[in-house]
């Protein structure tokens, strides 16, 4: 399988991420934010997390205007993967990949923990190794996590099982963390083909470490 | 010419910020604010001299970047 990760100035995330695919056994290749193309036969896109822009006027603003962005879009419209983790999932709302935006945490903290989350749908290539209801362990790291939609979107995607991933507590239930809507975690857009949540399951690969929760997540988009 | 872009969040979308600022102006007996929303002003130099074509102008800049339409309002004044 060969991964795209994107970088832009203020990506943070993008060694983890390589380190985490590779570990699997993937091949991964960083793309520099002023190219203009996705490389040929790439199976899947990753936006990593960090602060594109130093996060200037809204996080994930600046970065949806940056060259590499327009191939993203037509790759995803093609019917390409794309998996945005924290910044990455901020920059594919201001774009309007994945409905709804992402404002400052309802606390004003930047918080920064590992974190109970609840798989919601798992009939998705992205969590297809998870199983529905399963809880997860995975590190959360951000100040602007905090979900937001409208009622109207809201039921669309429920309707359409677009939410991927709750907050929850060990037996499951909703946990206010920072105030996303419903405590949601991680959605997709109607063709599920574009994934993006705030937790980070390239930092969650050994035990040793808190927690190896992230690989099955990872390992999802094998063909 | 210069405009003047103000960007807060729209009603009803929760303002974190302006609520702790209010519990901070509570809690210094300043007892008769009703409520606190906390916006960014954005100024922008303008070339043109043609006010109609500034305002066309910066709205289509809020829409496209200095404001997230899906979480914020915002307001032009063009001098």
């Amino acid at each position: 399988m060969k991964i795209a990760v994107l970088r832009f100035p203020g990506t943070n995330c993008e060694f983890d991420t390589q380190y985490a695919f590779e570990k699997l056994g993937y091949t991964t290749q960083l793309i520099w934010h002023k190219e203009e193309r996705i490389p040929k036969d790439t199976d899947l896109v990753v936006i990593p997390g960090g602060f594109s822009y130093g996060d200037y006027l809204r996080s994930g603003s600046i970065a949806q205007f940056s060259p590499v962005m327009k191939a993203v879009v037509s790759y995803a419209n093609r019917g390409g993967k794309v998996l945005g983790i924290c910044n990455g999932f901020q920059i594919l709302t201001e774009i309007g990949l994945l409905p709804g935006a992402l404002k400052r945490n309802n606390n004003l903290h930047f918080i920064s923990k590992i974190q109970k989350i609840k798989v919601i749908n798992s009939n998705n290539t992205f969590l297809s190794k998870c199983h529905k209801n399963e809880i997860l362990n995975i590190p959360i790291a951000h100040a602007d996590g905090n979900y937001y939609i409208d009622d109207q979107g809201l039921k669309e995607l429920e309707n359409n099982h677009q939410i991927l991933l709750r907050y929850c507590d060990e037996s499951g239930n909703r946990v206010v963390v920072n105030g996303s809507v419903t405590s949601i975690a991680g959605i997709c857009n109607k063709e599920k083909n574009v994934f993006g949540l705030m937790p980070h399951p390239e930092r969650a690969l050994e035990g040793l470490l808190g927690s190896s929760d992230g690989i099955k997540m990872l390992q999802g988009f094998e063909h | 010419m210069k405009a003047i872009v103000n960007v807060y969040l729209k009603n009803g979308v929760l303002d974190p910020q302006g609520k702790a600022t209010h519990h901070a102006l509570e809690s210094m007996n300043f007892n008769g604010v009703a409520d606190v929303r906390i916006g960014k002003q954005i100024i922008l130099q303008l070339d043109t001299e043609d006010k109609e074509k500034a305002l066309q102008e910066v709205k289509e800049m809020c829409e496209a970047l200095l404001a997230n339409t899906v979480i914020e309002d915002y307001d032009i004044e063009i001098n």
